[in-house]
């Protein structure tokens, strides 16, 4: 099936305030005859769920912490992007539009991308007013800093909490709707199916995981704003808790997931060490402002002190290979190069997997208190978990699972494919194509919160006649609850030999080493043998302790390794059917003679969107042509 | 190196409790506390016993989620640190180490090391927030505020809401948890038409979800893992003064 997109035709700079002149409205008194449900809390969540609670909906608001204060958005340390152009370096919303799309590698909507990079600025000004103490001169005005794949600077940050900050902005805003009683919040609920009543999205089934009973919510519209997948790799920047099940759970009752192969490995990270480690630290990729990255020139010299290592014996290599862009540039750039050097045996640290930050010339330029005020709580967390002092020697890092591009495909006005059912941020797959640049996240998770969905979803709930009409005591609300609950009973019943992380381990292993930053068909063929293997172990020797009705975090790990271990088969099958290279996603009989991605766009300018067909039964793919008026495609050069 | 290890166990809100002891054996000192926790649960479940229960989520000291007081402090010993980001390198061979939950009468335990803290959001709820609108306000730089206000504000921004300041304080005092919200919103330009009617209803709502008061021991700021100062919480009393005044119009 052809899929459309359902962009404004036309000029794409006014195709936002086009559609906004044009689509049908909810009136005041209308509103809070209707129903909406948020999965999710945090920025686009957090910020969907105050923003239409403060239209006047009603709308449930779920999560799996304890808060909702602390979804995974919290942990984006650098910054947010806005086209703002305060530092009057050349910017303007066409120039993020096109660094965006370019950034992508070319894969993305350009109407969504121009609708993301038009509303980047009201971002700023609604988290300002909320209190979000962003970083300020000594005048007063706002300041910026430059990221990974622009050449203006364009980023807003608050120290190297800029994420906290504003999820915490984004949660005062959802704190004031849940005491004005527009918005109930249910924290520590996890999403175990979703209800569709002939063929549209009437409500969800949730586990609350203080008590284990199994719930069901109905609403009119359904908003899935559950964040990332990249947990499917076991090591990663996410959460413990981030998982995929949330919108799997969709994908098996109908819904289109898109470009799963789009995963983003971040270059910052902090080298693994041992085999107990449980997740990936991340450090923000505003250090490459400052830092310097380089290996040894010789792999003899990979075991000294850095600083035994002359000037001349360094290989700097993205300045090397980049000389315009140097140590920014694009993620997938980065950490593709770091990969590369390791492989030629000049990686330091552990296992030789890691490659130096060194802030040696930026100490020199500017001082080390200034690089402290910059970057201080990032030196204060590398020194915790390695026990060496940043300032003294270079850091070492080396690249890790951060981010999907890829999510539940959505259309213009952020529905799926099931109608009633929304997704923002993270979740969905529409305006980072192949590539997301660095601040760009939290742009778009406010984005699609505070000022996309209030206004798409009004049409949808416009053409409901009767809101309200399908409740929990519908049929189909009952067969889901037994559905999860036999999902539990199945668990528990398994009592075999091996532990839930050992499993995700072993998944994580298969996904890494296949799947990774560089995949051929050989690998993703391996890995489309193996996941299909380890699934059939897991159902036959997981061991779970414990009861359903009762709090049990190993039964939560289980069901999410269980999804993973699904979805992990879709994403090698969208791998192996993009014959190109494209982002992060990285093809290697799909490259130059210098190693650099090769796209075909003649035969691969789309999006993929796969439709689930059974467990162990290949998806269907489904295509939605990618058209390209405003910018020209162009092979992307950041040399 | 080889620990002991005395963990609180509680099977439900309703079950009294007891610590129990498990030995952890072979523990790297680059794992964190967390990770040496895993292996403990990894054991206990190929065992067939009830793993530890702990909350837990982004690992790396941001989402305020982990929760543990070891040998009687919060977050344990290291300081400006939170569990997760708590190494096991600060321990030695052969130390006994006691982990409990947080306990206050407004934290109710859930589970073994869980705890309830929704009393947490409910301050934050009543008056934790500038009542803006999404949409229809000014240009971010309309508004100037000076370099020394926005760091200031940044400083008490910095919470991360985990509770250690509470669980630490004798009297279970919410005191820094709140102020470093009103002083944030206080200092802020954007905060000041609502603050005399924030710092009432945000200070009912501490005496309403069952919070002591502060009597000036300063454990909260010795625990707070970003270490949050207590000038907040003169700050908090300050603004608290300020709402009693009557007002000019």
């Amino acid at each position: 099936m052809i899929l459309d997109g359902k962009a404004p035709t036309g000029q794409v700079d006014t195709s936002w305030d086009r559609y906004r002149e044009d689509m049908k409205l909810v009136n005041p008194s209308n509103k809070r005859k209707y129903k909406i449900i948020v999965v999710g809390s945090g920025l686009a969540g957090g910020a969907g769920a105050a923003s239409l609670g403060e239209l006047g909906y009603n709308v449930d608001c779920f999560c799996y912490q304890d808060s909702p204060r602390r979804a995974h958005s919290i942990g984006a340390q650098g910054g947010i992007n806005a086209a703002k152009n305060y530092p009057s370096d050349g910017d303007s919303i066409y120039r993020l539009f096109y660094d965006t799309v370019k950034g992508g590698d070319f894969r993305s909507r350009e109407a969504d991308v121009w609708r993301l990079a038009q509303v980047s600025n009201n971002i700023i000004d609604q988290c300002v007013a909320q209190g979000v103490p962003f970083a300020r001169d000594y005048a007063g005005y706002l300041d910026n800093r430059s990221f990974g794949g622009a050449q203006v600077s364009r980023t807003f940050y608050a120290r190297g909490q800029t994420g906290q900050q504003l999820l915490l902005g984004a949660y005062s805003a959802l704190s004031r709707q849940i005491k004005n009683k527009t918005v109930t919040m249910y924290p520590r609920r996890e999403m175990l199916d979703l209800v569709v009543v002939d063929g549209v999205a009437k409500g969800i089934t949730v586990r609350n995981l203080l008590t284990g009973e199994v719930e069901s919510h109905w609403g009119d519209a359904i908003i899935l704003a559950t964040g990332g997948y990249v947990n499917v790799f076991n090591l990663s920047t996410n959460a413990m808790g981030s998982s995929v099940t949330a919108i799997w759970k969709a994908v098996k009752k109908g819904a289109y997931m898109a470009n799963p192969c789009y995963t983003q490995i971040h270059p910052t990270c902090i080298p693994v060490h041992g085999d107990a480690q449980s997740k990936l630290t991340l450090m923000s990729e505003s250090l490459r402002n400052d830092g310097r990255i380089w290996v040894p020139k010789n792999a003899a010299d990979c075991e000294k002190h850095a600083s035994e290592i002359p000037e001349a014996d360094r290989d700097y290599y993205l300045e090397r290979k980049y000389p315009s862009f140097g140590n920014l540039a694009p993620r997938d750039i980065s950490s593709r190069s770091a990969k590369e050097a390791c492989d030629a045996g000049l990686g330091v640290g552990d296992g030789k997997r890691g490659v130096y930050l060194d802030f040696e010339d930026a100490i020199k330029r500017v001082g080390q208190p200034m690089i402290a005020e910059r970057y201080g709580n990032l030196f204060d967390m590398y020194e915790k978990i390695t026990d060496e002092n940043g300032y003294e020697r270079p850091m070492r890092i080396y690249p890790a699972p951060h981010y999907n591009m890829g999510g539940l495909w959505v259309d213009y006005e952020c529905s799926s494919n099931i109608p009633g059912l929304f997704v923002l941020g993270e979740a969905n797959f529409s305006v980072h194509g192949a590539n997301r640049l660095g601040a760009s996240a939290l742009m778009q998770g406010l984005a699609d919160g505070y000022f996309v969905i209030p206004y798409t979803i009004a049409p949808y709930l416009a053409s409901i006649k009767n809101p309200g009409a399908v409740k929990e005591d519908h049929p189909e609300f009952k067969k889901s609850v037994e559905d999860v609950q036999a999902q539990t009973d199945k668990l528990l019943a398994i009592n075999g030999k091996k532990t839930v992380s050992e499993l995700h381990k072993e998944l994580g292993n298969i996904m890494w080493e296949n799947v990774g930053m560089a995949r051929s068909k050989e690998s993703l063929t391996n890995a489309l043998k193996l996941i299909p293997e380890l699934r059939d172990e897991f159902w036959n020797n997981v061991k779970v302790s414990g009861e359903g009705k009762e709090l049990n975090q190993q039964l939560e790990n289980a069901g999410r390794v269980a999804d993973f271990l699904e979805f992990a088969e879709m994403l090698a099958e969208d791998a192996l059917n993009r014959e190109e290279s494209c982002g992060g996603h990285f093809r290697t009989e799909h490259q130059t003679d210098e190693g650099e991605a090769t796209r075909d766009d003649e035969n691969f300018s789309y999006v993929a969107a796969w439709e689930f067909k059974g467990t162990g039964v290949k998806p269907e793919l489904h295509k939605e042509p990618l058209k390209f008026e405003r910018v020209h495609l162009a092979v992307r050069s950041y040399k | 190196m080889d620990l002991t290890l005395h963990v609180w166990r509680q099977k439900g809100p309703q079950d009294k409790g007891k610590l129990e002891t498990y030995p952890a054996k072979n523990v790297s000192p680059d794992m964190s506390f967390l990770e040496m926790l895993d292996e403990i649960n990894d054991g206990l479940i190929r065992e067939g016993k009830d793993p530890i229960a702990f909350d837990h989520d982004c690992r790396e000291g941001i989402c305020g989620m982990c929760s543990q007081v070891i040998n009687g402090r919060p977050h344990g010993k290291q300081e400006k640190t939170t569990v997760c980001q708590l190494h096991m390198r600060q321990y030695n061979d052969g130390d006994e180490i006691f982990i409990e939950p947080w306990r206050a009468k407004a934290f109710p335990i859930r589970k073994d090391l869980i705890v309830d803290r929704t009393s947490m959001d409910a301050i934050m709820q009543a008056g934790g927030y500038v009542s803006c609108h999404t949409g229809g306000v000014d240009d971010a730089n309309a508004l100037l505020i000076p370099k020394p206000t926005a760091d200031y504000a940044m400083d008490a921004a910095e919470c991360i809401g985990c509770g250690a300041c509470i669980a630490a304080c004798p009297n279970s005092s919410a005191m820094l948890f709140t102020g470093a919200k009103v002083a944030q919103l206080a200092a802020l330009p954007q905060g000041k038409p609502e603050a005399r009617k924030r710092v009432q209803e945000m200070t009912q709502a501490i005496l309403d979800e069952g919070f002591g008061n502060c009597t000036n021991h300063y454990e909260c700021e010795a625990a707070c893992p970003k270490g949050i100062s207590v000038k907040f919480i003169a700050k908090l009393n300050r603004e608290y003064l300020k709402s009693l005044m009557p007002t000019s119009t």
